[in-house]
């Protein structure tokens, strides 16, 4: 800040203090008793008069010793302008500090684990463990603490992977987060109500569930031309690109004929946000563990 | 001793307006409350209709307690309060209606607008753009009614409960024009001038001094009126009055800033917002002691008067809460306090235990005196709302401390690991008890203000009751 309003506002800033002060001190200066009396002002509104008592004196030694209080503040810490404060005290410099207390303290705990791959990591019953707890923290709000997802965020636990599902690419996915898109009506903007119909028919009929088998075969044509180059023409999904294989049945946004049709209307857009900076590589390490454990029971 | 102008009379509609008000949206809004209440230990109540979600009936709650109930009590008690203590009709009857009926039409449109999802989101100051224009309206005049009639006083010197009533309306303009600055962009949507940082700071200016001159300072003149009247004694300390009056206005603008601790609000105004808020401890206190030692002399009287120790227990929660807010300030506990059920606990400390408790013993007072009574219908009936407002009031304190320190406590317990030991769904689950006994708090509060209804009912229906419109000042 300028120097003008650093000067500024330690001006307010203490004038209010002072001010403070100075009314206290003069109002008490002009008593004529320290004692309590039955004196009025002499004023009298609608009947209620007002004694001139003094200040009690515990408020009044109170009252000094906050603006005391406040200065003795102000001298230590951040408070008048630019005045950094005796003690240097920062929040950024706080936070840093038990950032760092924290890494000194954790630190080797996790790090005993970051060398180990994730596959054997994942049968470790206290990284299994310890990556619970970490997923509960910073996973669960979106996954579940049961990793089992909702309308918009993936099942963990059904080893169908939209990015990959091997160890390399879920340490991936939690580093960096994700951004993905899908466009309305896929690569085929001018696709009419009857065509999304078709392709709508022809994704249930992977699972045997097409409303209308004319419709589905019609849908197959639709799909070559509006959606295999991401899905895959057999539409098993392509996890370079973030396109879900559409034949596992694992939905991420509802497998119905109205919630299929609301896709493909309407496009998606999901976002996973990145967890680097704030998660040490070697808790993403135990978390990718974790999540590829949910998934690989049996090789335990 | 106060000279009795035989020509002057009083006008006392407009009170008589606003103090009904008072009773209705008092009523409206404290069951609002125990509807949003209940919605968070029963989440079916929501009712899965988005006008009736806890996300938009929250602020129309806030809106119609705060400027509804406490509002219509801070016009009715300060007409009243402004005349009498000046010796002088109030300045321009028809601007003084106008307030009535404009401020009626503002909480109206809050029903209106607040359920369908039309809100500014700036905390108690939600209602957007058209109605923030109608509100500087009704504030401007209100100002010119009350400082109208301030100079056309009587009275040599202008009386403390004045000084504080003038205090609260010239801030709440200034606040209310410069925290709802805004572009418009249709009829009901703006957005605010202020940007990031600055925009935060702003809003806090705001909310904080919604408390501190809405609901603090206009309710320090409720105070200096009605006790030492209801007390029949003078006003203990004149130097006090004066002391802490100037105290309070000085520091309250700066307390703000406490809202923000540690985020991205430059550290100096946060340090200058808590070394305020601290400082602010003792000239709070000098209006609770003004208060209560008012009454040293009449303290039999709070065996039989259940007016009077509404008033007097409206002090000491007053006391309370404004040592536990400088508390709250203070960083580290801040750290632990913020963003728990803490804060809802001392907001309410001070809004049912303080705003809500002295201005029902106002009312109370006010109502046999605007019909020509010697008092209210019944004695025994305000003793009831006593105890349901007093132990509702308690009830709901207590509850959300023990919420607020549990959370508080829950959200930073850490593993061995340096993992967080609950997750945030398990604090809320550990919060239901304390959830259902504030729920009985609100209700109890709520139904206290249902007998009043009736009594104040019941009052004005007696034959012998006259609405004095335009009555002659009875003498000291």
């Amino acid at each position: 800040m300028s120097t003008f309003w650093s000067i500024w506002i330690s001006a307010i800033v203490l004038g209010t203090v002072f001010g403070c002060w100075w009314l206290l001190w003069s109002t008490r200066k002009s008593q004529v008793t320290d004692k309590e009396t039955d004196r009025t002002t002499g004023h009298s509104f609608d009947g209620i008069e007002e004694y001139d008592n003094p200040l009690p004196k515990w408020w009044f030694y109170l009252y000094v010793a906050t603006c005391i209080f406040a200065l003795g503040y102000l001298a230590l810490y951040p408070g008048l302008g630019n005045f950094k404060g005796i003690l240097g005290w920062t929040q950024e410099g706080q936070w840093q500090e038990e950032m760092q207390l924290a890494d000194a303290r954790y630190g080797e705990l996790y790090a005993k684990y970051g060398s180990v791959p994730v596959e054997e990591l994942a049968k470790d019953e206290d990284a299994r463990k310890m990556g619970q707890r970490l997923f509960a923290n910073n996973c669960a709000v979106c996954h579940g603490s049961a990793a089992r997802g909702a309308v918009g965020f993936p099942n963990l636990t059904d080893n169908a992977w939209i990015w990959g599902g091997e160890p390399d690419r879920i340490v991936e996915t939690i580093h960096k987060g994700r951004q993905n898109q899908m466009p309305a009506k896929g690569l085929m903007p001018g696709m009419t109500t009857d065509q999304v119909d078709s392709v709508v028919n022809y994704v249930l009929s992977f699972s045997g569930r097409e409303k209308d088998a004319e419709a589905a075969e019609r849908g197959s044509k639709i799909f070559a031309q509006a959606c295999a180059g991401c899905h895959g023409q057999e539409a098993k999904g392509n996890p370079m690109v973030g396109a879900p294989n559409l034949t596992d049945d694992a939905w991420l946004y509802g497998s119905t004929y109205e919630w299929i049709k609301e896709t493909v209307t309407h496009g998606r857009q999901n976002r996973m946000p990145a967890q680097e900076g704030r998660l040490s590589d070697d808790q993403i390490h135990i978390l990718a563990a974790y999540v590829y454990g949910l998934s690989h029971r049996e090789s335990k | 001793m106060s000279t009795v102008h035989p020509n002057l009379t009083y006008n006392y509609k407009v009170v008589r307006q606003f103090a009904i008000m008072t009773v209705v949206w008092g009523i409206v809004g404290m069951g609002m409350g125990v509807l949003i209440a209940a919605q968070l230990r029963f989440p079916f109540m929501n009712f899965d209709l988005p006008w009736t979600h806890f996300g938009r009936l929250r602020p129309l709650h806030t809106n119609l307690v705060i400027f509804g109930f406490g509002g219509s009590a801070l016009f009715a008690t300060s007409y009243y309060v402004v005349q009498r203590t000046c010796q002088a009709r109030l300045f321009s009857a028809g601007l003084a209606a106008f307030t009535f009926w404009g401020w009626q039409a503002v909480l109206v449109a809050a029903i209106i607008t607040l359920p369908m999802g039309l809100t500014s989101t700036k905390e108690y100051a939600e209602l957007e753009w058209p109605i923030d224009i109608l509100i500087t309206l009704v504030w401007v005049s209100y100002a010119v009614v009350f400082f109208g009639t301030i100079t056309q006083r009587k009275t040599k010197h202008i009386y403390v409960a004045n000084w504080f009533y003038g205090a609260f309306i010239l801030t709440v303009a200034v606040l209310h024009i410069g925290n709802n600055l805004a572009l418009p962009v249709s009829a009901f949507k703006s957005y605010s001038i202020y940007a990031g940082v600055t925009d935060a700071m702003m809003q806090w200016w705001w909310g904080h001094n919604a408390v501190g001159f809405f609901l603090t300072a206009g309710f320090l003149g409720m105070m200096y009126y009605f006790v030492p009247k209801q007390a029949e004694r003078p006003v203990y300390s004149y130097r006090l009055s004066i002391v802490h009056f100037w105290a309070l206005i000085a520091t309250y603008v700066w307390a703000g800033a406490h809202h923000l601790h540690y985020s991205a609000l430059p550290d100096w105004a946060q340090t200058a917002g808590m070394v305020m808020s601290l400082i602010l401890l003792a000239p709070s206190w000098g209006g609770m002691i003004n208060g209560m030692m008012t009454l040293s002399g009449a303290w039999h009287k709070l065996r039989t008067d259940p007016i009077l120790r509404f008033l007097v227990v409206s002090l000491s929660f007053y006391g309370m809460s404004t040592f536990e807010g400088p508390m709250m300030a203070i960083k580290t506990v801040n750290a632990l306090s913020h963003n728990t059920d803490w804060t809802i606990g001392h907001v309410h400390s001070g809004a049912l235990g303080w705003v809500a408790m002295i201005s029902i013993g106002a009312i109370y007072h006010l109502i046999p005196r605007l019909w020509g009574l010697q008092k209210m219908y019944s004695i025994n009936l305000i003793n009831v709302h006593f105890w349901l407002a007093t132990i509702g009031t308690v009830l709901y304190i207590v509850a959300m401390w023990v919420n607020g320190i549990m959370q508080g406590l829950m959200w930073r317990a850490v593993n061995s690991d340096g993992t967080l030991t609950y997750s945030f769904v398990e604090a809320l689950e550990a919060s239901k008890p304390g959830y259902l006994v504030r729920l009985i708090g609100g209700a109890l509060f709520l139904s206290g203000m249902l007998v009043m209804a009736y009594n104040v009912r019941m009052t004005i229906r007696q034959k012998d009751a006259v609405a004095l419109d335009n009555s002659a000042p009875q003498a000291a």
